[in-house]
């Protein structure tokens, strides 16, 4: 605990895993920075940028790490704190506990200290078509309407940042397997949802249908839990399961009815 | 496409889980449950099978019990290897039940592989598997725990494993009807449970 009288004294104390190249070896660095009231993990790393020099006075380099909105919406900022994946802009220093531990999400390669290669989720969101279909030769005009009530509900899916954190806490998304992810999924069943995004959905249930698809999820429910917009990830699983086991008879029975 | 079967794969192993693996678990406890009736009751009711044509009843075991039985073994434990445990960082129940259903899942490919060394090979080989049989291993306290460990472990998988079939398949969704399944299996556990241990030590 801090027992310092006033702000000028107090500090922040950290730790953060230190990874100078990809694939390089880590270490732990101990950091101490000047207390401001408010301060978020991001003005603690920015303190740490101004002067870095680790808590026992050595000179070091200054901690690299992803950021850009920070209003969490743009997902870039995650890593793991004290445990927990979630973002360093909306993560503040007065709830957490110190020392704050800072490491990065590992379940995607470590480009270096806290800053992840996220390329795994965008070309997965590529994989699924998650998009809608609007490019034509012609105007296509105006697509078909959306019940508000259903607009209002996949608005909640929509929230997805691409942030990486539901990844970091699945234990079946690792090196060892090649399971999509639920933020990917959840995509799904948002296009798949719009009126104009159904029209091509049998492609996207195909798509999660191939290897290290929709069936690789083993149902520990982490993502849900740790999604910081409190998407309902597994609920869109539970429901594309139920979408791909009519679709599996679709396609092995040969209906014409792929996108009914 | 032929290297793209994963899902039908998983499909299939959650598929044969439950039918026919689940069933014959149910019934095989429910047969030993006989035992709780005393040695004549047990060895009357177990005795039914020889009734049956010994090639008929190779041919039934083999593609009600063995077969299935491997796969979903075999296959289990290359799901259980891909996945990186992390309920040190995130204690939630279901993630638990996520590591449980693996610790079991492999834990079970041992003991049932010893449990039909140990009676159904020595009844190839020649042995009577009856009331005797069974009072003789259960008499070493070491394997009747390993025994008790056992048959809990397979309920539980078992009970689990209904549950993430029924999200698997699409049959539950919502976070409450997936609540509402957890309470069902839960229950399921405790009645199958009672239901093998009372057979198990109806044999001490």
């Amino acid at each position: 605990m801090t027992t310092a009288v006033g702000t000028t004294t107090r500090t922040v104390k950290l730790e953060i895993l230190r990874q100078d190249t990809e694939g390089g070896a880590t270490r732990w660095e101990k950091f101490e920075v000047p207390y401001r009231p408010g301060m978020n993990v991001i003005s603690a790393l920015m303190a740490i940028r101004s002067n870095p020099v680790t808590a026992d006075g050595k000179t070091t380099t200054p901690v690299t790490w992803d950021m850009n909105c920070l209003e969490e919406v743009c997902g870039a900022c995650s890593m793991v704190i004290n445990g927990r994946p979630r973002q360093s802009c909306s993560t503040l220093i007065d709830q957490l506990e110190q020392p704050v531990k800072l490491e990065p999400m590992k379940t995607f390669p470590v480009v270096r200290d806290l800053q992840v290669d996220r390329t795994r989720m965008f070309n997965a969101l590529k994989k699924v078509k998650a998009w809608v279909p609007i490019d034509g030769t012609y105007d296509l005009g105006e697509g078909p309407r959306m019940p508000e009530r259903k607009r209002q509900w996949a608005y909640e899916l929509s929230k997805c940042m691409t942030c990486g954190v539901c990844m970091e806490a699945c234990p079946n998304v690792s090196e060892k397997s090649s399971f999509i992810g639920p933020a990917p999924l959840s995509q799904v069943r948002l296009f798949n949802t719009h009126p104009t995004g159904a029209m091509v959905k049998d492609e996207r249930l195909l798509e999660i249908m191939g290897d290290g698809g929709l069936a690789n999820c083993g149902n520990s429910q982490n993502c849900v839990a740790a999604c910081p917009k409190g998407i309902p990830l597994t609920t869109s699983i539970a429901s594309l399961n139920r979408a791909t086991s009519v679709q599996m008879f679709r396609n092995f029975f040969g209906s014409d009815h792929m996108v009914d | 496409m032929s290297n793209n079967r994963e899902f039908y794969w998983r499909r299939l192993h959650s598929l044969l889980g439950v039918i026919p693996v689940g069933l014959f678990l149910v019934f095989h406890l429910s047969l030993n449950f006989t035992a709780t009736g005393g040695e004549d009751a047990y060895n009357n009711s177990t005795g039914v099978m020889d009734l049956v044509p010994h090639s008929l009843l190779l041919i039934v075991e083999w593609i009600v019990i063995y077969i299935p039985l491997l796969f979903h073994g075999l296959y289990g434990v290359y799901i259980a290897f891909t996945a990186t445990h992390n309920v040190n960082r995130f204690g939630t129940f279901r993630n638990w039940m996520f590591a449980l259903q693996r610790f079991t899942g492999v834990f079970l490919v041992i003991f049932i592989a010893w449990h039909i060394f140990q009676t159904r090979i020595q009844k190839a080989l020649g042995a009577d598997v009856d009331f005797n049989m069974m009072e003789q291993i259960v008499s070493n306290p070491l394997m009747l725990a390993f025994y008790i460990v056992g048959i809990l472990s397979a309920t539980f998988h078992l009970a689990n494993g209904l549950w993430s079939f029924l999200v698997s398949w699409g049959i539950t969704q919502s976070p409450s009807s997936q609540k509402v399944a957890t309470y069902v299996t839960m229950i399921f556990f405790v009645l199958v449970s009672i239901i093998g241990v009372a057979a198990i030590l109806a044999f001490v």
